[in-house]
């Protein structure tokens, strides 16, 4: 199949392809893009996600593009899909079911230009910290940066719990006969030592 | 063994036993206990890194363990995001070259030829013969001066110090022939858009001959310190197998792809920069794990031999720059003496190159895998959008994958044969 007849067929195409220096790039339907990318993996040999990345054009509308590359092992090509995303709505459809690798990708996107993907499996930041309040490479963010609070601590002791010595899965509770029986994880679950903590 | 003390007890010998057979009677029981699943269950979660030495960079590693073993991993990175892209959008084309010698740092020559060639592809230029051959030259002695700290430090976490010494003594002679080429030996910003900072040094030639006929007996001693040596081929066959289509899923380059034995190297795939030119192979892994990384590293090395023997022999004479005026920074005595290469040379720097609007994707082979620059141009003298695709970013991804129910000390072996840089993974 050439790569003229696959885009022919390509599901939730808008447009004609753009040819320039000798790569294509296909304005995709964002409701469809799924669709398109199993097409192009099952039945188009485009085996392998290069890249996929985020644009801001500023100022125009819908303003947020994100931009798809693949490549094709077998027959050797490459064939870049572009969504357009509208600041009102910023929510994609993640193509971690089709390519595994889609997962970091989609994850620096959303961290980024804070671009949403509908059934990721983990999305959250990547390069960023969790709660960063701004996506650093929308235009809009400045170049010296902003001034933001950083947490205190990496761990959060609310839902964390802390290693108290006392009671703590390194520390052996006296009295019992044998040593296995004073070894703590032999009496109780770490939920039940928990709550036992909890209530004395 | 354990039915076997379990009778002592059972015999009643245990009320008069010595604190020795107490011992062993509560280490049966403990082994009772645990065969029964009363022990495991409870998991445990510890830190790798972010500055532990076997992450390269600072890379952190949550682990869920049972016992020794790897139930669950879920890599953090970030450590060393600087905003590379968000830089990039402010300065013009050229200013970004420095910046690209910060990305993979073991093998900055390469990270410059592979922007230039970006950039010269969006201008839609193309660079003289003589220019090709000696951005070749740079890429492969980048390839061969990463791929020898990747195989030194993997072999040196792994508990052959000595390697490593020997590996970084050949790595200090491509610093110097960096040293002769550009002036720098780490931060090399050796290419410009549409040519090179400077032509290749005269003496450059036989330093690098030189260096090329002696690297062969380094890779032969590293080939017989570690190939066939008993631990290190236990630590590392069958270890963190990867499957084909696991590696092509989770878009997998470089020698972790070809390991896995997939034959696709950029350079073959998409010739760029007169690698059509060269005759060199592709090596691949049949198994796919740790120790065909580790081979596919090592036959990749004397590839890289081969092709500067051949970019050596057949260097073309003649210009080095491209001669696009407009885009390529006129030398410096050109400036100097003459009136139009001092109003381009005004132009190109105050303003930055008028790259056509467009946008487009350039993929260089990478000693660690396939380097990408995505550019949208809006035209003028600065990128609208400049998306870098490290392919150490890409590949650590398959550490969950890879890890798995692995021990931890296997995790050095899986990190050191994934050989990443956090320069480049976290931009």
């Amino acid at each position: 199949m050439t790569l003229a007849t696959v885009i022919e067929k390509l599901p939730g195409r808008i447009g004609e392809p753009v040819e320039f220096r000798d790569e294509t790039t296909v304005g995709i339907d964002r409701t469809q893009i799924v669709e398109a990318c199993r097409y192009l993996k099952a039945d188009c040999g485009f085996d392998m996600l290069v890249d996929l990345s985020g644009v801001d054009n500023y100022g125009t509308d819908p303003r947020f593009e994100v931009v798809y590359e693949l490549c094709s092992l077998t027959n050797r090509s490459h064939l870049r899909l572009k969504i357009s995303v509208s600041e009102d709505d910023l929510l994609v459809d993640s193509v971690t079911g089709v390519w595994r690798t889609a997962d970091w990708h989609e994850r620096e996107v959303f961290d980024m230009f804070g671009i949403r993907f509908r059934n990721h499996p983990n999305l959250k930041r990547i390069l960023m910290w969790d709660g960063y309040p701004y996506h650093p490479l929308r235009k809009d963010f400045p170049l010296a940066g902003m001034e933001t609070e950083l947490p205190e601590t990496a761990v959060d002791a609310g839902k964390v719990n802390s290693a108290a010595m006392h009671g703590g899965p390194f520390v052996t509770a006296p009295g019992a006969a044998t040593s296995a029986k004073r070894e703590p994880r032999q009496n109780d679950t770490a939920a039940e030592r928990f709550e036992k903590k909890g209530s004395s | 063994m354990i039915r076997q003390r379990n009778g002592l007890k059972r015999k009643g010998r245990a009320d008069v036993a010595t604190i020795h057979e107490m011992e062993l009677i509560d280490s049966a029981a403990r082994a009772q206990a645990a065969l029964e699943g009363e022990l495991s269950g409870e998991r445990m979660i510890l830190n790798m890194g972010p500055q532990h030495p076997s992450t390269h960079g600072v890379f952190r590693l949550v682990l869920e363990l049972d016992g020794e073993e790897i139930t669950n991993c879920w890599p953090e990175v970030g450590y060393l995001h600087r905003g590379d892209e968000k830089i990039a959008e402010n300065m013009t084309w050229t200013q970004f070259i420095p910046y690209t010698d910060r990305l993979d740092y073991l093998a900055p020559l390469a990270n410059n030829v592979a922007y230039a060639y970006a950039v010269e592809k969006l201008c839609g230029i193309d660079v003289p013969l003589r220019c090709k051959y000696i951005r070749v030259i740079c890429a492969e002695l980048a390839r061969i001066s990463s791929h020898l700290l990747g195989i030194g430090a993997m072999s040196m976490d792994l508990g052959a110090l000595t390697v490593f010494l020997y590996t970084f003594k050949e790595r200090e002679k491509i610093y110097d022939l960096a040293e002769c080429i550009c002036g720098a030996r780490f931060t090399t910003s050796y290419t410009r858009i549409g040519g090179l900072a400077n032509d290749m040094p005269a003496e450059f030639l036989p330093m690098c001959r030189k260096f090329i006929n002696e690297l062969p007996a380094t890779i032969d001693e590293t080939d017989k310190l570690l190939t066939r040596n008993k631990i290190f081929v236990e630590r590392n066959r069958e270890v963190a197998v990867l499957s084909k289509e696991d590696a092509i899923d989770f878009g997998a380059t470089g020698p972790i792809l070809r390991g896995s034995g997939v034959e696709y190297d950029v350079r073959k795939a998409f010739p760029y920069g007169g690698y059509e030119n060269f005759q060199f192979d592709i090596p691949t892994g049949t198994v796919g794990d740790c120790m065909d990384r580790y081979l596919v590293r090592m036959e990749e090395m004397r590839q890289s031999i081969r092709i500067i023997q051949q970019a050596l022999d057949n260097l073309p004479g003649g210009e080095w720059n491209a001669p696009e005026a407009k885009i390529v920074l006129p030398e410096k005595k050109a400036v100097l003496t003459k009136m139009e290469e001092l109003i381009h040379h005004f132009i190109n720097v105050t303003q930055g190159i008028n790259a056509p609007a467009g946008e487009v994707y350039f993929g260089a082979e990478n000693p660690k895998g396939e380097l990408g620059f995505y550019i949208v141009s809006k035209g003028g003298g600065t990128p609208h959008r400049l998306k870098i695709r490290a392919p150490s970013f890409v590949n650590l991804q398959l550490v969950p994958l890879l890890s798995k129910g692995h021990m931890i000390a296997d995790m050095v072996a899986i990190l050191g044969s994934l050989d990443f840089v956090m320069g480049e993974c976290d931009r």
